[in-house]
């Protein structure tokens, strides 16, 4: 039985390359593993070594041939007894066998992403739904009680990062926390942000549900790689059989007068991935409903907090089962000329915007988006049909940033109902200053969502 | 346990060793890695597996060893030259190489590839793509162990080139710290792509790479699957008895370049040979099993019966079909 050896691809992308030199010549006999011949490809010289056994045949394709074809034969390799016997015409033996993985890409399909497409619009707010009696809580007090309430919920639930037990948490988030649960499941790291990410990461891949606090989201930079490599790719890459039940959440931004290194909005950088889900709470009620979604989520959620926040009061559903949907905005003041989008703290900043508005004549709508991925689409749609004006507010930097993307948005979905083009707020291009001046000038405050709104008149 | 070079050979059946039927099982087992590798190779060259393809050739005997000492129950993880380690902890030959060639009947459905793929029914937890961040991964394994308070162990396997990057140091830090059932091997085949060990790390015996943190390090000849099994049975007994990780270093050589695409001109042709010719692990197995009196005959069964698996499983990749266009917007989130 004669077999073909083929002009073999070494490279990812080789389609050709030249025969150099035949180490091997008719009549001698084959093992597995020995080196028969050179090929040079664009790269480089390369041995190939042959894989079946027998005695060499023939040579097909002289050494020295340039701009030999993949899967060209180049030799026939025969057993003892065929050797000798008469060969296929090379025409037949030249049939290159069919090689679908390479020559039949996937035609692309033309369906839009699932995280891009509007849902099917519903008024904006109507779907809030009455959670009842509320009493006034802090965002810190809320993001505790819905960690507190979920571990309670699933043995699975643990919290991890550094000074989260013995010292209550850097910011006192975790305050209580390991009295209630003890150190298995309240569990202080080293500050080693990619290892204990990673530890994190392959115990979600087994099925138990970590939170891991960041102490700040600008040190999640050292983990970057588990976060996005490992947890938000794991279940694509595995054909949906693994995936990563994780939370990841701390404060996000900028703090106050800590400069450039502890002062920067990651909310783009996240809501770019797919197979992550990102939220950004702005109230109490958002700290409390948002956190205990993501930790029932099945999916790695990134929990954008803000530091000033934490102490900040506001009122909170008491209701036992309290939790907010994921991928649903709030329309936190209803308004009928401008639509004002923001997330986090600029919410604050929107809304004194707006009150200032409306002291001049200006009726402005306010939508806290909670959520950056999968982003509301339709409550924004809805509300800007209605206003025909869009301004973003955010803190981050300008460029490919959470307003491009709602601007974006608004192009695709509400074009023609716009009056003016879309206006964005953001934080100063440039790294965050430390001096106080400076750093008022480069973060956005309730005037600069005013002038932009007024300019859209 | 050293390597001990007086074990090799004759002299060591005195030695405890695998029993017959032990070592004829990892024979066919390092066998059946190898003439997969060759068809994976041989594949790759017919332009049916594309991309990065990392081939084990000369390793079988670190990974088989080792599997023989484990549970089922205990989880794997290992880089992206991750074929063996996925045939020896039992995933179908057939599913591996229809992930390989990208078709829909592949472990991943064909959305991962050689490099990412992974069964949560065999324990194996991946085939990871970026150097080291199995590492990290694999103490997660072992800490989720340790959460539910189980017996059972992760084996985090890593080349020597990624014993240098720092997240493997924070992870020797965290195991020790909590006392994670974690077994670290390194798989010192030499050379990091096309950097020897010698240029790449400035520690000359990596068994005591974590040493500072008091966790317990071996080297083990990683061309010898019974010493190699009788080193990982010590780190077993040490993990399952709750005393925290351990560390193997299992030296080893792979025969093929870093990837398909590598020259492998960092190395002389004689320096190969020499290895294929002097330190073989399966000619080695074969050699160990003679003098236990198993037959030619038997040696050719298993050769035929590995085959057969191998052109079944490039046969059953080749006549997969790819996956459905459909399958690119599925498996980004659990829905729900």
């Amino acid at each position: 039985m004669a077999t073909e050896i083929l002009m073999p691809a070494l490279s990812p992308t080789m389609t050709v390359g030249k025969l150099a030199r035949w180490l091997k010549s008719v009549g001698d006999d084959i093992r597995a593993g020995d080196v028969i011949a050179e090929i040079e490809t664009d790269k480089a010289t390369m041995e190939v070594e042959a894989v079946d056994e027998g005695k060499l045949a023939r040579i097909l394709v002289p050494e020295g041939t340039e701009g030999v074809a993949v899967n060209t034969p180049i030799a026939v390799i025969g057993d003892g007894a065929a050797a000798a016997a008469p060969l296929p015409a090379p025409t037949a033996a030249a049939q290159a066998p069919s090689a679908p993985a390479r020559m039949v890409p996937a035609p692309m399909v033309p369906a839009p992403s699932p995280a891009a497409a509007p849902r099917a619009p519903e008024p904006a707010g109507a779907s809030e739904k009455d959670w009842g009696p509320t009493k006034p809580i802090s965002v810190r007090e809320a993001l505790r009680d819905a960690m507190a309430a979920e571990m309670r919920a699933d043995d699975r639930v643990f919290l991890l990062g550094e000074e989260v037990a013995q010292y209550q948490g850097a910011y006192k988030v975790s305050q209580g926390l390991l009295e209630e649960f003890g150190a298995r499941r309240v569990i202080d790291t080293p500050i080693t942000e990619h290892g204990f990410t990673g530890m994190a990461v392959g115990a979600a891949l087994n099925g138990l549900k970590p939170i891991v606090e960041f102490m700040t989201f600008n040190f999640a930079m050292q983990a970057m790689d588990q976060i996005i490599n490992s947890a938000s790719k794991t279940l694509y890459m595995s054909g949906g059989q693994m995936g990563c039940p994780i939370v990841f959440r701390g404060p996000n931004g900028a703090a106050s007068r800590v400069a450039a290194q502890h002062s920067q909005c990651y909310a783009s950088w996240y809501a770019h991935v797919p197979g992550l889900k990102v939220v950004a709470p702005w109230s109490a009620a958002d700290a409390k409903g948002l956190l205990r979604a993501a930790i029932r989520d099945p999916n790695p959620v990134i929990v954008l907090e803000n530091e000033i926040l934490y102490g900040h009061s506001g009122e909170c559903p008491v209701a036992e089962d309290f939790v907010l949907p994921i991928g649903k905005a709030k329309v936190e003041r209803p308004g009928t000329q401008v639509t004002i989008v923001a997330f986090s703290i600029m919410v604050g900043v929107a809304l004194a915007a707006a009150e200032a508005l409306a002291e001049q004549g200006i009726s402005a709508e306010v939508i806290n988006l909670r959520s950056l991925r999968p982003l509301d689409t339709a409550t924004i749609v809805e509300s800007v049909k209605k206003t025909s004006r869009l301004v973003t507010v955010e803190e981050g930097w300008p460029y490919a940033g959470i307003g491009a993307e709602v601007a974006m948005q608004i192009m695709e979905h509400a074009f023609d109902w716009l009056d003016a083009p879309p206006a964005r707020v953001h934080g100063a291009d440039v790294p965050l200053p430390y001096a106080a001046n400076l750093e008022k000038l480069a973060l956005p405050q309730p005037e600069w969502v005013a002038d932009a709104v007024k300019k859209l008149f | 346990m050293a390597v001990d070079a007086k074990k090799r050979g004759k002299g060591r059946e005195a030695a405890s060793g695998m029993d017959r039927d032990q070592l004829l099982a990892a024979y066919r087992t390092m066998l059946l890695i190898r003439r997969f590798e060759e068809k994976a190779g041989q594949l790759y060259g017919m332009g049916l597996i594309g991309g990065f393809c990392h081939l084990y050739i000369g390793q079988e005997a670190v990974v088989v060893g080792i599997q023989a000492a484990l549970d089922e129950t205990d989880q794997v993880i290992t880089s992206y030259r991750d074929h063996g380690h996925m045939l020896a902890t039992g995933m179908q030959a057939r599913g591996v190489m229809a992930e390989l060639t990208g078709r829909a009947t592949g472990y991943s459905r064909g959305k991962g590839g050689s490099m990412h793929m992974f069964s949560k029914e065999r324990n194996f937890f991946g085939g990871h793509g970026i150097v080291g961040a199995q590492v990290s991964l694999g103490t997660g394994l072992a800490f989720s162990n340790a959460y539910r308070g189980n017996d059972r162990v992760a084996v985090t396997y890593f080349g020597e080139g990624a014993s240098n990057q720092g997240q493997v140091y924070e992870s020797f830090n965290l195991a020790a710290l909590m006392k994670l059932p974690c077994i670290y091997v390194i798989e010192n085949n030499k050379y990091g792509m096309g950097t020897s060990v010698e240029r790449a790390s400035a520690s000359r015996d990596l068994s005591k790479n974590a040493a500072a943190w008091g966790i317990p390090g071996t080297q083990v000849d990683g061309m010898d699957v019974e010493a190699t099994w009788e080193a990982a049975k010590a780190a077993v007994a040490w993990c399952r008895a709750g005393k925290g990780p351990y560390l193997m270093e299992v030296k080893t050589y792979r025969y093929r370049g870093h990837s398909m695409s590598d020259p492998a001109k960092y190395r002389t042709r004689e320096e190969v040979q020499k290895m294929r010719s002097e330190r073989d692990c399966i000619e080695h197995a074969r050699q160990r099993l003679e003098g236990l009196g198993v037959e030619a005959a038997r040696f050719k069964a298993i050769d035929d019966e590995v085959k057969a698996v191998v052109q079944e499983a490039a046969d059953f990749a080749q006549a997969s079909p790819e996956p459905d266009p459909a399958e690119l917007w599925t498996d980004v989130l659990v829905e729900g």
